[in-house]
């Protein structure tokens, strides 16, 4: 520690802490621009230039470290002075627009020129006129008002890790520019908005709809991936205008990845159910709350008596919060029937009996910093869940190694040391050969039968070094991703990733899907365990529900034609099925085919509830909104539904009551990934020439965020429907780029045309799902295809 | 100094660096520790530019940023913030006045009238029988013969309006 004087206070502050920290922690603001303490010191906005005794000149607060002894002066005549002059330069060319400027009373320039800067300006020169670059639909951009902090740069390839932006020019010509007139790529590009201190780079959907002083700021947390990033959203009257980060440094660190900031756009889209609907003799019509919720509840009961309590079911989205999907698990466990399930994009249960208590990371979300080598298997981690992969990044930027086992070669913003790029029938294999080859090197015990397994299995070079980076790291971690989780053979799959990892030394974590994922595992919200884990009758799965098992379905939150892993199996179900209702804050055409309820519940900001991270973390928020329209919060409508179905304890008064009894149900529960591994009997013998693959795309994954029209025009929301095939699969079937062909997977058949990704594994055919124009296919990952010219 | 043209378009034909440029670069290259090739980006460019004629395409600074394995980004900093880059095609020769303080005080702007009138051009423009590129630069450190301009690689100092017409018409 160093003794140093700030303003006349004596502190002790660390060795090294710049003086600009140093005063932050004396609670002494310094006002700055490029300074920002998750990117490069680069010092060239000069805002924070204070007097320290004994140096001649004012110094730069942020990149003038403590030393023993030092006496500074942040509001000295000397210090006002300098930054008196550096605001008058700044300010030269800045167009002072504040009251057209979308960041006009939220704005760090402003502020700085009310607190630090002179009356006048001494400037009566023409100002420089720039051209405004396209940085696509998500960002804004007014170069005029830009001040040339560089903090936009910084983050791009310091954090972002992609290289996209730069300054162009010298002198007064100086400007930030697109590298190649192509929009911003990156998934966390809308932290440029956040990080701009004045208004060069600000929100585009949000622009020009609302004064930062109008809104309120209200909290919530992230609602797609698992991650619980924090937000603030932005609220004025009833509806959200904007999201920006909250920091959380053990979670979201400052930033949040542009689904969660841009997502609230689906809220008001065109498409919102506002008011209950019922479907009586084929036809739909808008009724009140007791109407349709008697209608849903004789329905359910309807099926009850006919064919019994266990011909009802629920099926569950991952985004639904810790209350909605205790409540909706107790309903139908109550209700009597044991099928409940939300692993709706899962399509092997065959080995559910060793399912964790709930899949989680296997550690802390600032852990994953520390890794020394990690595999992923199945995700493309950089768009499925963008903060596990900015945290793993900066692993990698420290030397740890980065391996995939994947159909596709992706574009990661870090140096790979391994990609294996194989169609998801030979995942197994590929696992399998890894630890072949770790035993090799660590020869420590085998997993019983797991030598008979690969006694057939050829180590090839690429697994040789992912072994050997697996078995020489510090700290590694295998972890499964969506994809995996799809997978036709997961709980082969996961059992081999076990494998490797018992004969690596590594850790085993999960990347669980969607906000709700963890918290809908701990409520017992799948078929064969109840709250915390307990044994329970064992119901259906969601795939042998829709396919048959059960008459009466109530789904929550889900859109099936796209929020499964076999939609076309789901659709045919869905028709059959005696009564189907239909809790969404969405309508879509799909739905009104196949339900016969459609209730209006509250998406994320307009509920409160609960959310577990993918580390394990509860984390409650609050509604912030009024729900929309006649909208009301899921909760509040099963509990209606259970009193109507006159079943037992289902008189709550707020959330929090749920959430307490949610809580007393699950008790305490130690999270532990730590399985043992249950070798397969077989590993997979399929190898179809051609075969599906069939990854949600990035923008996609549920039904808010696929209504979120700015992100949906990126380049991540404008996925070609298409199938993308290896130039040479394609040479192989003797068809050309751009031509229509019709894909047949089992049954379904869809025309698409071509494009030719030398990215995508031989073998594989690249199909997105979660699209209506793909849904009449089969399963999405894995399984025989063919591709027949048109 | 006159603002320098964006480059042209984002779709860039591959560019390939010879192998005697290649060789120039690393006999730069070698100049610096290994892990600081960056530092050999100026020379790179500068070298680059001279084997197409005196400008540099987007395709060029792309294939000097890959052989110097430094980010696309960065090499179009370093291109577009010095002056004796060129990123679009320039005349035979590249006349470069200076018209900082010194050179100012002593008349650069009735050099550059002349030449502006003699030329039919203004500053970054070339003239349409590609003879001549003309433009402003900051100080090129010859104060003590202002005005001054550079020709190529020639400077010339002292001028008029009469010797620059004598050091045009001796010029092809």
């Amino acid at each position: 520690m160093l003794n140093i004087q700030i303003n006349g206070v004596d502190v002790q502050v660390k060795h090294g802490t710049a003086i600009i920290d140093a005063a932050a922690e004396s609670g002494i603001v310094i006002p700055r621009f490029c300074y920002h303490k998750k990117l490069s010191t680069v010092a060239s906005c000069r805002m924070c230039l204070v007097e320290v005794e004994k140096m001649p000149k004012a110094m730069p607060a942020c990149a003038t470290p403590v030393a023993e002894g030092m006496k500074i002066h942040t509001k000295s005549p000397k210090a006002l002075n300098a930054q008196r002059g550096v605001l008058e330069f700044l300010l030269i060319n800045h167009p002072l627009d504040c009251p057209v400027c979308d960041q006009g009373g939220d704005c760090p320039l402003q502020e700085a020129s009310l607190g630090f800067g002179g009356g006048v300006s001494h400037y009566d020169f023409d100002k420089r006129v720039l051209h405004n670059p396209d940085f696509g639909p998500l960002v804004a951009t007014d170069m005029m008002r830009c001040i040339l902090c560089t903090r936009c740069i910084r983050f791009s390839r310091e954090i972002a890790g992609v290289d996209d932006i730069s300054t162009a020019g010298r002198g007064e010509n100086i400007r930030i520019a697109s590298q190649t007139g192509h929009p911003l790529t990156s998934e966390l590009s809308g932290n440029l908005i956040d990080l701009c201190p004045v208004g060069a780079l600000t929100s585009k959907p949000a622009r020009f709809t609302g004064r930062p002083w109008e809104y309120q700021h209200r909290s919530a947390l992230g609602p797609h991936d698992s991650f619980g990033s924090h937000l603030q959203l932005d609220v004025r009257g009833t509806k959200v205008m904007r999201v920006v980060a909250r920091e959380c440094e053990e979670i979201n660190e400052t930033w949040l990845s542009d689904r969660d900031r841009f997502s609230y756009q689906g809220l008001y889209s065109a498409d919102r159910l506002t008011t209950p609907r019922i479907r009586e003799k084929g036809i739909w019509r808008e009724v009140d709350w007791s109407t349709a919720l008697e209608f849903v509840a004789n329905g359910l009961q309807q099926v009850r008596k006919t064919h019994g309590a266990p011909a009802l079911g629920a099926l569950v989205a991952p985004t639904a919060t810790l209350e909605e999907s205790y409540l909706i698990q107790k309903l139908i466990r109550t209700a009597g029937s044991p099928h409940i399930d939300h692993r709706l994009r899962q399509r092997d249960f065959s080995d559910q009996a060793h399912d964790p208590v709930f899949p989680w990371l296997g550690g802390a979300i600032t852990a994953l910093e520390q890794k020394t080598a990690f595999l992923v298997v199945g995700s493309y981690l950089r768009k499925e869940h963008p903060l596990v992969n900015h945290r793993l990044r900066k692993a990698v930027l420290r030397g740890a190694h980065a391996m995939f086992l994947d159909a596709v070669d992706r574009a990661y913003n870090y140096p790979t040391s391994v990609s294996m790029v194989v169609p998801p029938s030979a995942w197994e294999r590929s696992l399998l050969a890894v630890a072949k080859a770790a035993h090799a090197i660590t020869g420590r015990a085998i997993p019983t039968g797991l030598d008979a397994l690969w006694e057939s299995i050829e180590c090839e070079a690429i697994h040789r070094t992912t072994a050997e980076h697996l078995v020489n790291a510090a700290s590694a971690v295998l972890l499964l991703g969506n994809v995996a989780h799809a997978h036709p053979r997961f709980g082969a799959l996961r059992n081999l990733a076990n494998a490797v990892a018992e004969l690596t030394g590594a850790s085993v974590g999960y990347l669980p899907e969607g906000a709700g994922t963890v918290g809908a595992w701990l409520t017992g919200c799948v078929p064969h365990r109840g709250p915390g884990g307990k044994t329970v009758t064992v119901g259906q799965d969601w795939h042998t529900m829709v396919t048959g098992g059960v008459k009466g379905l109530l789904i929550l939150g889900a859109e099936l034609e796209r929020d499964c892993a076999d939609p076309s199996a789901a659709l045919k179900g869905l028709h059959q099925a005696a009564f189907v209702v239909s809790l969404s804050p969405w309508v879509s055409p799909a739905q009104e085919a196949y339900a016969h309820a459609l209730l209006p519940i509250a998406p994320y900001a307009e509920t409160s509830g609960t959310y577990l991270n993918l580390e394990g973390r509860w984390q409650s928020f609050q509604g912030v909104v009024a729900p929309l329209g006649e909208t009301r919060p899921a909760w509040k409508v099963l509990r209606v539904l259970g009193n109507l179905m006159d079943l037992s304890g289902f008189d709550y008064f707020s959330s929090d009551q749920v959430l307490a009894e949610a809580r007393e149900a699950i008790g305490e529960v130690t999270p532990n990934n730590a399985m043992p591994c249950v070798v397969p009997a077989a590993i997979s013998s399929e190898t179809p020439a051609l075969e599906r693959f069939g990854e949600v795309p990035p923008y996609a994954q549920d039904a808010l965020v696929r209504r979120a029209s700015a992100l949906q025009a990126t380049p991540d929301g404008r996925v070609p429907i298409a199938a993308r095939m290896h130039s040479a699969t394609l040479a192989g079937c003797g068809l050309i780029e751009g031509a229509q062909v019709s894909v047949r997977q089992g049954e379904g058949v869809v025309r698409l045309p071509i494009i030719v990704d030398d990215r995508v594994a031989k073998g594989c055919v690249f199909v997105p799902s979660a699209s209506v124009e793909t849904a009449a296919l089969g399963p999405v990952v894995g399984g025989a295809v063919t591709v027949v010219a048109v | 100094m006159t603002a320098k043209p964006e480059i042209a378009s984002p779709a860039v034909g591959e560019v390939v660096l010879s192998a005697a440029v290649r060789e120039e670069i690393d006999h730069w290259v070698a100049k610096y520790p290994p892990e600081h090739k960056q530092s050999a980006l100026m020379a790179a460019l500068r070298i680059a530019q001279e084997d197409n004629g005196g400008w540099l395409s987007q395709g060029h600074l792309n294939a000097v940023a890959e052989y110097l394995q430094v980010a696309p980004t960065l090499v179009t900093e370093v291109a577009t913030f010095y002056s004796m880059y060129e990123l679009a095609p320039v005349g035979r020769h590249k006349i470069c006045v200076c018209t900082n303080i010194s050179c100012m005080l002593r008349g650069s702007e009735e050099i550059m009238a002349h030449l502006t009138d003699r030329l039919g051009v203004d500053p970054g423009q070339t003239t349409p029988d590609g003879r001549f590129t003309l433009k402003t630069v900051e100080c090129l450190g010859a104060c003590v013969g202002a005005p001054m301009m550079q020709v190529g690689r020639t400077y010339h100092e002292h001028l008029t309006p009469e010797r620059v017409d004598r050091i045009l018409d001796s010029l092809e």
